[in-house]
């Protein structure tokens, strides 16, 4: 019952958390001192990282090793890594995007050379070579053990980007709320904010994440039942 | 582990000796597409161009998605798998043996590439000397990837086009770290601290190639 509630109001409960993000961020939060109303991305920008580099390789990089250990072997695990690759590359675009966005008034420059910003497009580049290796393999076991490895190798790339502000001297500007010294550097209604939205975007990628998974059940039992039909099939032609 | 390592090490070298296909199509491959960069970048600046060590490397990178590609395709001959499967050999000496296959085969390429961009992009000679360890590590570190990466796209029965989606993400830190020790040796500068990282991805692919060529052998 709980679990059956919790599923419906995964979906509702995201749009109004997403609502309640982009009206306070857009007209209740008041524009920056230094940067303006450009500020109002940091509402939406670290959230989608957020989702893109932690959660969800988070997530596929559990699965990954959950399938490899074979004591936790199955194919679900598999699936659901599949699946937080998918939304994590949606999400790492947008990362790059809104970021490319703040960065045209800031830097001066769509794209700069910048630590951070290479790595995160590397991380997408890794998640495209994922999803490639998946389209490349016929064979349900030897795809996923092998995706698998690719997604634990790639996530090594995660702590690369998380630590890139502090290990170079980059553009990109260094953590603003979970600072080293746990000093939070946005204060009142935009911290709260920021808050919002952070909760906002995890829903979204559960919400995400579980509507993906669904379809990939559904693709693969149809791929089943295709191919008990057409075994089948040839039986009945063997008989006549 | 290390016996299976210098049988399977042996056994692709002597393949690549008898074949010959490094010396007549990887090596020509190699010094034309160093003599390409030196054109792209034009008569003005590749004479007296601070991108060598970084064209070195871009050009190596190239070269050696064509020999794990190769590498590959010799595991992929018939009867190769069912032979190793047979004898019970190691996956992880299997995966030590190609992956020095691999390094000394890159090494060689490397070193007439050196020859190549010191004569072509006119990159110091002593500098390019002074390099020399940090270039053996990098390199070392490539064939490492490469060997891995060279079996998760299936090896030689794979689509050829998914190695370079799949390997150049992961050797992207191999080529930074390689051209700034290559850059620093030229021009001075922090030269240990890239030759670092490139001794922390040797040690990092070898240990996950050992730990899991295994799994990728099971299919």
């Amino acid at each position: 019952m709980m679990k059956l509630l919790s599923q419906r109001l995964l979906g509702p409960v995201t749009l109004v958390l997403l609502a309640l993000t982009f009206w306070l961020g857009l007209w209740v939060t008041p524009p920056d001192k230094v940067q303006g109303n450009l500020a109002r991305l940091l509402y939406v920008h670290p959230a989608i990282a957020w989702v893109a580099l932690y959660l969800s390789f988070g997530t596929a990089t559990i699965a990954s090793a959950l399938y490899l250990w074979k004591r936790s072997r199955s194919l679900v695990m598999d699936r659901v890594a599949h699946c937080a690759v998918e939304v994590s590359l949606v999400f790492i675009i947008l990362t790059l995007i809104t970021g490319s966005l703040w960065g045209r008034p800031t830097w001066g420059v769509w794209w700069a050379w910048d630590a951070r910003l290479t790595s995160t497009a590397i991380l997408g580049v890794f998640a495209v070579g994922y999803l490639a290796i998946r389209r490349a393999n016929d064979d349900v076991e030897q795809r996923a053990r092998r995706s698998a490895v690719v997604a634990i190798l790639a996530a090594i790339n995660v702590p690369i980007i998380h630590f890139s502000v502090q290990w170079w001297k980059t553009l990109h500007q260094g953590a603003s709320v979970f600072t080293p010294g746990g000093n939070f550097k946005v204060h009142g209604i935009m911290l709260t904010t920021l808050f919002i939205s952070l909760a906002a975007f995890t829903l979204l990628f559960f919400w995400l994440l579980r509507a993906r998974y669904r379809v990939e059940v559904v693709r693969d039992e149809r791929q089943r039942v295709s191919l008990d039909e057409a075994l089948a099939q040839r039986r009945r032609e063997g008989v006549h | 582990m290390i016996r299976t390592a210098l049988l399977v090490a042996a056994k692709d070298l002597r393949i690549e000796r008898r074949s010959r296909v490094l010396l007549w199509q990887v090596l020509p491959f190699g010094v034309m597409a160093l003599v390409l960069s030196g054109l792209a970048l034009g008569p003005t600046h590749a004479g007296h161009s601070s991108a060598g060590p970084g064209l070195f490397y871009l050009v190596m990178l190239l070269v050696a998605l064509l020999m794990i590609n190769r590498s590959q395709v010799i595991e992929g001959t018939p009867g190769t798998q069912a032979s190793v499967a047979t004898l019970g050999l190691d996956p992880a000496g299997v995966f030590l043996g190609k992956a020095l296959a691999l390094a000394v085969e890159l090494w060689l390429t490397g070193l007439v590439l050196l020859g190549g961009s010191v004569l072509v992009l006119h990159t110091a000679l002593v500098g390019t000397l002074s390099a020399l360890p940090s270039v053996v590590v990098t390199l070392g570190a490539l064939a490492a990837a490469g060997t891995l990466y060279g079996a998760l796209s299936g090896g030689g029965q794979g689509p050829a086009t998914l190695l370079p989606v799949l390997s150049l993400p992961a050797f992207s830190p191999l080529l930074i770290a390689g051209e700034r020790s290559f850059s620093a040796a030229l021009h001075g500068g922090g030269l240990w601290r890239w030759w670092l990282i490139s001794l922390v991805a040797l040690v990092a692919y070898l240990g996950v190639g050992i730990l899991l060529y295994g799994v990728l052998e099971e299919s």
